[in-house]
This record gives C-alpha cells, sequence and structure tokens, in this order.
C-alpha cells in the first residue's frame, strides 16, 4: 500500500526572526525537502521612484540615504556620480579621495551586519555582538563628519556636505589598528568552528553558469568563483589609485560558490576594504570640499545609467532628466532585487533549516528590494 | 548519615523523613535555580563585552526574583482545542523528572537523599520521565509546531541516552559499583585517585585509563548536554528556524516550571558527571576539619567542593552556549550515532579488558 | 576512515580555540554605557532636533523650499511703512513680520537640508534628542515669539494698508479717469454736441 503524500505549504511570514525585514517566503513543502519558495516582497515600498519626481535632485539625497538603509553612504555615492557625469562636473580629487574612504567604511560596516545576522541565525550569538562593537567605532567615525549615525545625507552632487573632522585621520588609524586583531578572532570564533562548516558548506550552491544568467553581481557571484568587481572592471571615482585585491571564493570547505563561500568572501573583502581606507588615509590631498557643489541643479535634457559597487552587489542608477528642476524619472537597479530572484533555485532540494543559512548568505536588504 | 541525626534531634520518623527529602529542594535546588538563570545572563553578557541585568538590585543580582514575580502574576492561557490533561500534566511531569533525579545524589559524606544500592540507573531511569512530558506537551499544543519541536526533542534524548549509559556501564565495569555514595567513597585520598586520572588503581592500569577516562568524560558531557537541550543541541527550544519548540503555548507558571526544570536539570548533569569522574564531594587536597580536628567541619567542606565542581561544570556548559552554533537535526542525529556510540563501545570493551589484567 | 578521525579532530580542535576566544573575552571590560544614568557625549556637528532663532528670521522661505519632506510652514506679512522690525545679528535689516514658523518634528527626517540656504544661519540641529510626546499634534513646534493678539494686529495692519492703498488708488484712477473724461468732454464739444444734444433730447 503506498502511502499518499502532499505538499504542504509552510508560510515564514513577514514578522520572523530570521528573514532580513520583511519577506514573506513561501515554502512549498514535500515532508522536509523543499520544492518550492516564492518569495513575496512590497511590504517595505515607500513609493521612493515616484517621490523622486517631486524633489528637485539635491533633495533626493535623504531619500537614496533610506533604500539600503545599511550602507547608505553608496547610495549617496551612486547618485552623486550618476548626477556628475549627466552635468559633466569635476569634482576636486579630495572629494573623490574622502567618498572613497567613507564607501569602504560603509562597506565594512555592512559586512559585519551581514556576518553577525548570519552567524545569529545559525545559533552562534556571540560573533552577532563583537561585529556590531565594531560597527559602532565605525558609525561613531560617521557621526563625528556629519552629524548622523544611519542615514547621512553626505555625499552632495559635486562635493560633500562637511570637510572631514579634525579628529577623524587619527580615530580612522585607531580604528584599523584595533580592527584588526578582532577579523581573525571572529575569524577563530565562527568562520573555521567545524559546526558552522557542517551548517554551510556545500548547502545552497549557486553554480557560475545560473549566477550570470540571473545576473547576480557582488559577493554572491565572486563565492561562485568569478572574479567581477566593478571598482576594478568599470572604475569610477579614483579606485584605481588603489592597491587592493579582489577575493573569490575558492570551494576551500566544500563545493564552489556554497554557502561558506559567499560568508568567507565577505570576511575577505573586509580586510581589502582596510587596505583602501589604509592607503586613501595616508594619500589624502588638501582642498575645498564644497567648490564644485553648483547652485542650481538643471541638468540639460537627457538620460543617464551608472553604476557602483554596493556592498550586496551592482547598484545602478537611470535618470532621465526633462531640462527642469525635478528628475523625469530615477530608476534604480537594486542588487538585492535581483538576487531574490534567484533565491527559489538556490533551495531546491535543501531543507527547512537550510533556508534560513542560504537566506543568511545572499544578505539581501528589503529596503532595496521594495524601494 | 543525615536522617539519623534528625530522628535524634527531633525524634519523630516522619519528621524526619520530611525534612531529608525537601532539603534538597528548598535549600538548594531553588536558590541555585534563581542563581543560575542570573549567572547565564552576567556570564554571557560578559563574554559579550557588554554588562547584562543591572537596574534590579545591585548589579542586578535581584532580576530572577523580578522574573518569577512576573511569571507568577500572568495570565495561564490554556487554549480551547487542547487536550487540558495532558496540557495541564505535562510540566509537571518535567518537573518531576528533573527534581526527583536529585534523591540518588550525594551532597556530601553526611547527607544523601536516600542511599540505593541502584544510584546511577536510577537517576537515568528517572531522567527518561523528561522525554513523556516532552511529548504530551508537544501533543497536547494542538499546535503543528509544537508537535513537531517535540518530537525531535524526544528523538534527541533518547538517542543521546545511548551514549551516556555505555559511559556509565564502563565506570560500573571500572569499580563494580551502582550506587553514587560509594563511588564518591572509592576516590577518595586526593586527586590522583580521582576516576579521571585512572581512579584508584596501581601501576600500568592505572596509566592506561587515564586517556581512556579523559574520551570517555568528553564522551558523558556531551551527551548529557543534549538531554538537557543546551547549545549546541538546542533544536527543540531555540527560535529554531519556524517554530518555537514545545513549550510555545505555555505561558506563566507552567512556563516557569520548565524553565526551572531546565537548569534543575543542567546541574544534575553536570553533578553526575563530577560524581563519576571527578570524585563527587571529595576534597583533592584533603580537609581541613581532620587536620584541625573539627570531625563536624568534614561534611561541610564536602559540601563545598560538591558544590564547586557542581557549578564550575554549568559554568562550562554556559561557556559551550555563547560560543557555539546549532547543529542542525539530521546532523545532531549523526553525531550520535556515527561518532558518539561507536566510540563509547570502543572505550566500553578496551576498559572491560583492561581490568581483566 | 581517516577522513573520520579528521574530522572529529578538527572538530574538537575548532571548539576549544572558540571556547579560548570567549572566555578571554570574559575579562575584557564592557562597552555598555549605562543610560539613562550616563548619557554619551554627543559630537558637535550632531544632527538633531532643529531651533529656529527667531530674533534672526528674515522670513526668506529658502528652508521650506529646501525640505525634502515640506516639514516647515512659513507665514509671512509685509511691514507697514514706518515701522521698525530691527535688525539680523549679521546686519541685515529685517522686512518682514513672520506671522507662522512652524515645523513639524513628526515629519522632519534631520536631513540638515534646510541649515545650509538660510542666509542668517538663524536655523540650526540641536543635539537634543530626548524630546518624544504622547500625541502627534505637540510635535508640531511653533517658533514665533509674537502673541496670537499681534499677529493679527500686524495681518490687519497689512490688510488696513493694502485696503487704503486700494482705495488711494481706486481714487486716484477715478480722479485721473474724471480728468481724462472732462477732457476728452472739453475737447470735441462744437462737432459732436449737435449731435449729442440732438440724443439727448
Amino acid at each position: 500500500m503506498a502511502l499518499k503524500t502532499e505538499e504542504m505549504v509552510l508560510n515564514m511570514g513577514p514578522q520572523h526572526p530570521s528573514t532580513h525585514g520583511v519577506l514573506r517566503l513561501e515554502l512549498q513543502l514535500d515532508g522536509e525537502i523543499i520544492i518550492d519558495v516564492v518569495p513575496h516582497i512590497g511590504y517595505l515600498h515607500r513609493c521612493f521612484e515616484k517621490h523622486c519626481e517631486a524633489m528637485t535632485y539635491p533633495q533626493v539625497i535623504p531619500y537614496t540615504d533610506r533604500m539600503d538603509y545599511l550602507a547608505s553612504m553608496y547610495n549617496e555615492f551612486g547618485y552623486a556620480v550618476a548626477m556628475e557625469r549627466l552635468l559633466k562636473i569635476e569634482v576636486p580629487e579630495r572629494v573623490e579621495y574622502i567618498r572613497v574612504i567613507m564607501g569602504e567604511l560603509q562597506r565594512i560596516a555592512s559586512h559585519l551586519v551581514a556576518l553577525g545576522t548570519y552567524g545569529a541565525d545559525i545559533g552562534a550569538f556571540t560573533p552577532f555582538l563583537f561585529c556590531f562593537r565594531d560597527r559602532e567605532r565605525i558609525l561613531h567615525l560617521f557621526e563625528i563628519t556629519c552629524g548622523a549615525r544611519l542615514l547621512y545625507n553626505y555625499i552632495w552632487i559635486g562635493g560633500l556636505s562637511h570637510d572631514l573632522h579634525p579628529d577623524f585621520i587619527r580615530l580612522t588609524k585607531e580604528f584599523i589598528k584595533d580592527f584588526r586583531p578582532n577579523l581573525k578572532e571572529l575569524n577563530d570564533l565562527l568562520s573555521f568552528n567545524q559546526i558552522f562548516i557542517e551548517r554551510t558548506a556545500n548547502v545552497g550552491v549557486l553554480p557560475l553558469e545560473t549566477a550570470i544568467n540571473y545576473g547576480v553581481s557582488g559577493p554572491n557571484l565572486r563565492g561562485s568563483g568569478f572574479k567581477w568587481d566593478l571598482r576594478k572592471d568599470d572604475p569610477y571615482s579614483v579606485y584605481n589609485k588603489f592597491d587592493y585585491d579582489i577575493p573569490i571564493g575558492t570551494g576551500e570547505k566544500g563545493k564552489v560558490g556554497d554557502c561558506w563561500d559567499r560568508y568567507f568572501v565577505r570576511v575577505k573583502e573586509m580586510e581589502e576594504s582596510l587596505k583602501i581606507v589604509e592607503q586613501a588615509i595616508d594619500t589624502i590631498p588638501d582642498g575645498d570640499v564644497t567648490s564644485a557643489i553648483p547652485k542650481r541643479i538643471k541638468p540639460p535634457e537627457g538620460q543617464i545609467y551608472t553604476r557602483v559597487e554596493n556592498p550586496r552587489g551592482e547598484l545602478g542608477y537611470f535618470i532621465i532628466s526633462d531640462g527642469s528642476l525635478n528628475p523625469a524619472r530615477v530608476k534604480v537597479r537594486a542588487p538585492s532585487f535581483v538576487t531574490m530572484q534567484v533565491f527559489s533555485e538556490l533551495c531546491k532540494g535543501w531543507m527547512v533549516a537550510d533556508v534560513v543559512a542560504i537566506l543568511g548568505s545572499v544578505d539581501i536588504v528589503l529596503g532595496e528590494i521594495d524601494r | 548519615m543525615m536522617y539519623d541525626w534528625l530522628f535524634s534531634l527531633t525524634g519523630n520518623e516522619i519528621l524526619a523523613m520530611f525534612i531529608v527529602s525537601l532539603l534538597p529542594l528548598f535549600a538548594f535546588i531553588l536558590p541555585f535555580a534563581l542563581i543560575a538563570v542570573l549567572a547565564e545572563r552576567k556570564v554571557s553578557a560578559h563574554m559579550q563585552d557588554r554588562l547584562g541585568p543591572m537596574r534590579v538590585g545591585y548589579h542586578g543580582i535581584l532580576q530572577t526574583v523580578a522574573d518569577i514575580i512576573k511569571l507568577l502574576q500572568k495570565e495561564d492561557l490554556v487554549a480551547t482545542a487542547t487536550d487540558k490533561t495532558l496540557f495541564n500534566f505535562a510540566p509537571l511531569l518535567v518537573f518531576m523528572g528533573s527534581y526527583a533525579a536529585f534523591a540518588a545524589i550525594p551532597f556530601s559524606g553526611f547527607f544523601i537523599g536516600s542511599k540505593i544500592d541502584l544510584g546511577i540507573i536510577f537517576i537515568v531511569g528517572v531522567t527518561g520521565l523528561v522525554v513523556a512530558g516532552i511529548l504530551m506537551a508537544g501533543w497536547a499544543s494542538n499546535n503543528k509546531y509544537s508537535l513537531l519541536g517535540a518530537m525531535r526533542a524526544a528523538a534527541q534524548i533518547i538517542s543521546y541516552e545511548i551514549p551516556t549509559l555505555l559511559i556509565i556501564l564502563t565506570i560500573v565495569v571500572l569499580t563494580g559499583t551502582l550506587s553514587l555514595y560509594d563511588l564518591s567513597e572509592i576516590q577518595t585520598a586526593y586527586f590522583w585517585n580521582w576516576l579521571i586520572f585512572g581512579g584508584p588503581f596501581f601501576g600500568l592500569q592505572k596509566l592506561l585509563l587515564i586517556p581512556l577516562m579523559i574520551l570517555s568524560c568528553l564522551i558523558i558531557y556531551t551527551s548529557t548536554l543534549a538531554e538537557v537541550n543546551r547549545t549546541p543541541f538546542d533544536i527543540p527550544e531555540a527560535e529554531s528556524e519556524l517554530v518555537s519548540g514545545y513549550h510555545t503555548e505555555y505561558s506563566g507558571m507552567k512556563f516557569a516550571m520548565f524553565f526551572l526544570a531546565e537548569y534543575a536539570n543542567m546541574f544534575a548533569v553536570s553533578a553526575i558527571v563530577a560524581i563519576l569522574f571527578f570524585g563527587g564531594y571529595q576534597s583533592p587536597f584533603g580537609y581541613l576539619g581532620n587536620s584541625l580536628g573539627w570531625s563536624w567541619l568534614v561534611p561541610v567542606e564536602q559540601f563545598f567542593w560538591f558544590t564547586a565542581k557542581g557549578l564550575f561544570f554549568v559554568f562550562v556548559q554556559m561557556w559551550l552556549r555563547w560560543t557555539l552554533p546549532r547543529f542542525r537535526v539530521d546532523q545532531l542525529m549523526a553525531f550520535c550515532w556515527k561518532y558518539l556510540i561507536p566510540f563509547s563501545f570502543v572505550i566500553l570493551l578496551i576498559v572491560g579488558l583492561i581490568t581483566l589484567m | 576512515m581517516r577522513d573520520y578521525i579528521v574530522k572529529f579532530w578538527q572538530g574538537l580542535f575548532t571548539i576549544l580555540i572558540g571556547m579560548k576566544v570567549t572566555f578571554k573575552h570574559l575579562f575584557v571590560p564592557a562597552v555598555t554605557i549605562q543610560y539613562p544614568s550616563v548619557k554619551p557625549q554627543l559630537p558637535e556637528r550632531e544632527r538633531n532636533r532643529l531651533y529656529v532663532n527667531m530674533d534672526d528670521c528674515i522670513g526668506c522661505d529658502q528652508c521650506s523650499r529646501a525640505c525634502p519632506v515640506s516639514c516647515i510652514e512659513i507665514e509671512t506679512v509685509k511691514s507697514i511703512p514706518g515701522e521698525v522690525l530691527g535688525t539680523t545679528s549679521n546686519g541685515k535689516k529685517k522686512a518682514l513680520w513672520v506671522t507662522k514658523f512652524n515645523i513639524d518634528f513628526a515629519k522632519c527626517c534631520y536631513c540638515q537640508l534646510c541649515v545650509f540656504p538660510c542666509p542668517t544661519e538663524c536655523i540650526y540641529m540641536t543635539d537634543v534628542y530626548e524630546f518624544s510626546e504622547f500625541s502627534r499634534e505637540s510635535l508640531v513646534y511653533d517658533f514665533v515669539t509674537l502673541l496670537p493678539e499681534e499677529r493679527e494686529q500686524k495681518k490687519k495692519n497689512f490688510e488696513e494698508l493694502q485696503a487704503k492703498k486700494e482705495a488711494e488708488k481706486i481714487a486716484a484712477a477715478k480722479k485721473a479717469a474724471e480728468e481724462k473724461a472732462a477732457a476728452q468732454a472739453n475737447k470735441p464739444e462744437e462737432p459732436k454736441s449737435d449731435n449729442k444734444e440732438e440724443n439727448k433730447q
């Protein structure tokens, strides 16, 4: 007598401690094995793109902050680069250096959140607090520069809102000195822990073909073994003046492209960002950061698409201007949105307990997906 | 012993028996559970570079008291579709399973609840009641996820009882007695007589036993950790991916019972490991009371050493909880059946051969 | 078989390393600040609640236009000639009465875009962050220092001035029209008068 089995639909609802934000995952299960995952998004939609059509160009910047709230500097950076290319403005070198420093510090802060919450999802609570302790120091650096910890409104079109605080360079150097041993501690505690490796290695493998076909970028693509980073392959700002490496996943603990690879690519990226910040801090030129900011921003008619390397992947801005003070259309290509599309492919065939491991390793932020 | 002393004090059998049976519960376990909850929070806080409870009492000492008062005054929610008898009885069963084990544990040379010959088997048997309690809780909650969590918990506890029993068998084969009191008495006179250092044997036997004893101590510590559902084996009770485990539907005092039973269980298994391998209530250096001539001081010292060892192992349990991530459920079972059980069998065989020497 | 032993040994070893890290951290002093008994020292550029110094405000409306969420509402009234409003701290002469200057802090996103365009630097961000209220309406802050009667008075004054000006303008226009009509009446009197008189009669 054959057993009658039927598929069960399980709902990991919008309120859940392990989905990073308000994401609803509808899991179709056969016992414990997942057949399909349907993500439902839109719980955090705040009409960013429609709002931009009513704002003037400088007023859009606080709105771009709030998209990917864990890496606000990079959202502003992307928008500023797009607008400067549209307006054909040259910004002073000091501005570029400071933007790179802020962007890389923001990358470290964002990866710390990703790694800390990933550990907490897997069950290790201590690395979460260690990561946040280090992140507090970075947020303090941002606070003394522009006055806010999370949503900065610092990188403006044509320059910056404030120059560096006199204490900034000293505090950053102290931070760099203290952070390297903390990274090593994180590796000891979490990355090479056998239980963590058992949970994440060989789980949720993203083959390179699939990743490229879906348009995945950032650490998720690099975790599958492909060396693609917009800072080196499509350089913007002054990234081509620094010496840094692009880490990729090598399948050290399992297959290439599994959760452990994606996680460890982020750990190694933090080290590389530290190198960039060190080099930039030592060679920062003098200048005036507000000299190139135009009084009224009225770009000529036209459109532009620019892309920058968010901590989560390729962040693209498509801006259409119709010659007036307000943009006609601002469209954002968010990397987490693309990753959600490949998520159901990643989860097929694994158990329910692995959904959390896979979701944590692709590092999505709902603010970016829903805008 | 304690019973005789109380009998001589009061002259009444029933009163003496009453006091002997209630003493471990009220004088030791309840204060211990209160302190353990606070200690867990403070230890975890300091390991994570933060402070933990600081406001209630000096540096948060009265925090657990506040928590208990809060739990006592909470509404006792019972959902309508649950099986009421089982629902109400389950926490009692879990509580009984944890606390009854303390009857056979010798707190000092002077005090043991009940001096039975089958000490260790009694303890393992009674803690098996916890499985029944958990299954009842999961089933009676009428909640898909509670049932899932309860079944996983039951599977986990039952599987991990096997390595525990095998290691206990090893010790029994070595020392020839099941009674915990006799086991503690055997490991007397300085720490090199403790079983983890080979026991009160001489020569080659002792040297051969040392690595085996260390390995078996690790195995029994790990498997008892799984029995009390502590990380890394805390699938049933952590906010495991979907569910909150078998005690989701409980509120108020019933939840407090699950909670306190867990901490009492922690101490019980730490005490067992301490007695089996680390000399129980014996002091490592000899007794102050003996050297000073005050024979009444000796039981007090023994009690102190017993508590110290138990607390140390409880601390190690907490330490492990805040360091390690969680196992997935199939890896947990694989760990037990593929690693712990073969190792325990091999150790049993080798120790058996050694005793023939 | 070799994998088996290696895995077991790896597991044990990495767990012990992790435990060493956690144990070391038991002796590291905590980084927590006991808020609210100890408040952190905020940096000088901190962006919290706004403050407007009304003595310096010239009512130019720049801050309201710069705000991305439209949380500042300003209404101004022109002063009547002869009134002295005073000067701001950097020497500008004020010409407008500000009768309404509301900032709704429930809407404010603390972005600081209103601080930069102000020509007298009268709006700036303070470091006050503990200002929660029980109702949403009490988060609308009214910065104008004139009493409500005074505001009404200024508005009335301006309206009266406007009315007077209107009246004067109408009177002047009427006078001009009359003069023009008179001039017109005087000039083509002879040729047309016959027709007109005939028509009139």
